[in-house]
């Protein structure tokens, strides 16, 4: 049986990754004007990034496995 | 047909980019395909109605503490948090820590021990038939129609977030939560519930995060709100002295007997809704162990909830207002400092996740309310009553359909609500009439082996038909409140406590008095029932940090911390 846990890491890769690749654009092509305040702090690159790993983690951590 | 452009309306709190949206349908393609993928694994009684009673301590424990975080809970005392201040935490320590601890180490074995299905189920096993379906019928009325009650409620926040249409809300949270729940039953609803906690947390944990850094920190937050409104917005206790003295309207009474005492002990350890969470633990230790889980995480989540109302009252430049108010200046009230916060700080992708948050939220709490309906229908009052001998396969089938129906039947309450808006009060009325007398019948039948099955039964029906009566007089004579709360100051919420107060003592009154009237059970039938005549079993060679009792004194100990560094 898959483990719940996988499926957390599976939501938390592609929003990570979603999340991040919107920060990296923002960084890339700032808007003209930013709506929302601490702009200049890119947290949906950070953020987006440490979902990412976590759930990079998660999904490798808990990948089902071969079993004899 | 309405044609899909006008499904959305313009006037709007927050605007989603393409990346949001993206986010939003993911969530919905993998809760259902998670539904889809358990459909195999839930072919018996067993699996479908408690998730095999194979739920790890953290599972059980995560999903016990999501069934209580769905989205209206998060943008409500968010809400009352700027209404209120810091006052609004209580809610989640003195108003949660102290029961769920005590469901840990008090109450659980009796559940767990008895292996009942239900609460009504342990009413049931302790006093009898009468107590059983006088607990399951209401149970599963309200639960349905709280169900309802907070799918309209969520439609028309996301009417008012996102300029979505209520129709559209309504049928595609209703079909997609029905879809996943009768496929999967109560392990679909926990693995979603699971996945909304860790949601929530990567969707709202910006906002205190950003809004901390522009406050300047916690110290310039206190000063900042001092200045602006007053400083017993960020003061736990000392204004509790007096009814008049804090912005809630309630004294240290209502808040340590009716709510830490009362409410919250019925909330946290009868309503089925959370404690069929802790049933599907596979043993009794991980069992004990979950509540405690609950709690330690239980006391966090003021970081998401309350931290974003008060940042609100520092930061944001409007000053919100009751709903009223709102609806007539054309403002913002109380309950949109949440959503105005996520606009505040979260950008595309961050945006979306929070949405996705709140409607996960939405989504797994009507989930939670219908898996528990589901199993209280059809193990006691469909078995019971209508088809006692009929196969584990009927049951499971059972199971499913009702799933739908309860489905269909919240989305018609969601549209009864639409058309008179008040039956929402009284629906969320019917709630609070119920659940302290049960917890004086529950408490009393683990804790006193003298109580009796009428004595079980009376105190319930009193204790309710008490609580009812309560309202009814405040709802009539609103200057009945002075004595209900025994004070002219006293405002709503204080109403709620001492309502549950009394009705609680009601019920210990009548049955005890009836049970000393009335022949008592004999020992044997009480075993694995009755405080000191069920040999719960313990794990001695175990390691002290093995033992629920140790966390259970780590979580005491940061709780009392908590209260002491905010006072």
């Amino acid at each position: 049986m898959i483990s719940i846990w996988l499926f957390i890491g599976i939501s938390l890769l592609v929003n990570g990754a979603l999340i991040l690749g919107a920060g990296i654009k923002q960084i890339l092509y700032p808007p003209a004007n930013p709506t929302v305040v601490l702009f200049s702090l890119h947290a949906n690159a950070w953020w987006g990034g440490f979902l990412f790993l976590l759930g990079l983690f998660y999904c490798i951590h808990f990948r089902p496995k071969r079993t004899q | 047909m309405m044609p899909l452009a006008a499904m959305f309306v313009e006037t709007r709190l927050v605007h989603m980019s393409a990346i949001d949206i993206a986010i939003v349908a993911f969530y919905f393609i993998l809760v259902l395909a998670i539904g889809f993928y358990l459909k195999g694994q839930a072919n018996t009684g067993e699996d479908f109605f408690m998730a095999g009673r194979e739920m790890t301590s953290w599972v059980a424990g995560l999903s016990f503490l999501s069934a209580n975080l769905g989205a209206l809970e998060l943008m409500g005392w968010a809400g009352s948090a700027y209404q209120y201040g810091i006052l609004a935490t209580h809610w989640y320590w003195i108003g949660a820590i102290p029961a769920m601890l005590f469901l840990a180490l008090v109450m659980m074995p009796f559940y767990y021990i008895s292996k009942t299905h239900s609460v009504p189920g342990y009413l049931n096993l302790r006093f009898g038939e009468p107590s059983r379906i006088l607990s399951a019928v209401c149970f599963a009325f309200m639960t349905v129609l709280m169900s309802g009650v907070n799918m309209f409620a969520m439609a028309k926040v996301m009417q008012i977030v996102l300029g979505w249409d209520l129709n559209f809300s309504i049928w595609i949270s209703s079909l997609t939560v029905a879809i996943y729940v009768a496929l999967g039953g109560l392990r679909s609803a926990i693995f979603n519930e699971v996945l909304q906690f860790f949601l929530i947390w990567a969707g709202a944990l910006m906002i205190p995060v950003l809004g901390l850094y522009e406050a300047g920190g916690w110290t310039n937050l206190k000063a900042e709100i001092a200045h602006r409104f007053s400083t017993q917005y960020v003061h736990l206790w000392s204004g509790l002295g007096h009814f008049s003295s804090n912005p809630m309207g309630i004294n240290w009474v209502g808040i340590v007997f009716g709510l830490g005492a009362v409410i919250s002990m019925g909330y946290w350890t009868t309503d089925f809704l959370v404690v069929q969470r802790i049933l599907a633990a596979k043993d009794l230790r991980s069992a004990e162990m979950a509540p405690i889980i609950g709690a330690g995480f239980k006391m966090l989540v003021p970081l998401i909830v309350i931290l974003p109302g008060l940042l609100g009252l520092a930061v944001l430049p409007m000053h919100l207002t009751g709903e009223a108010q709102a609806a007539a200046t054309g403002g913002h009230s109380y309950n949109d400092v949440l959503p105005l916060m996520l606009a505040r700080y979260c950008g595309p992708g961050l945006l979306g996740l929070g949405i996705t948050a709140l409607i996960a939220g939405f989504m797994s709490g009507m989930a939670g309310n219908v898996s528990a309906f589901t199993t209280v229908w059809t193990y006691d009052i469909y078995r019971p009553l209508i088809n006692k001998r009929a196969t584990d396969a009927h049951y499971v089938s059972m199971g499913r359909w009702t799933t739908v129906i309860g489905v269909l039947i919240s989305v018609g309450t969601a549209y009864l609500v639409m058309q008179f808006a008040s039956i929402m009060d009284y629906v969320q009325a019917l709630f609070s009439f119920f659940i302290a007398p049960l917890f004086g019948t529950v408490i009393l039948g683990m804790l006193w082996r003298r109580a009796t099955n009428w004595g079980g039964f009376w105190g319930l029906l009193c204790g309710t038909i008490s609580s009812v009566g309560m309202w009814t007089w405040v709802k009539l004579d609103p200057t009945a409140l002075r004595y209900v709360a025994l004070s002219p100051d006293a405002k709503g919420l204080a109403q709620d406590m001492y309502q549950a107060l009394w009705s609680f003592l009601v019920c210990v009154i009548v049955t005890v008095v009836v049970s000393l009237m009335t022949k008592p059970k004999p020992a044997a039938e009480l075993n694995g029932l009755v405080m000191g005549l069920t040999e719960v079993p313990h794990v001695e060679n175990a390691a002290f940090y093995q033992k629920p009792i140790f966390w259970a004194g780590i979580v005491t100990a940061v709780f009392i911390a908590l209260n002491i560094i905010f006072w």
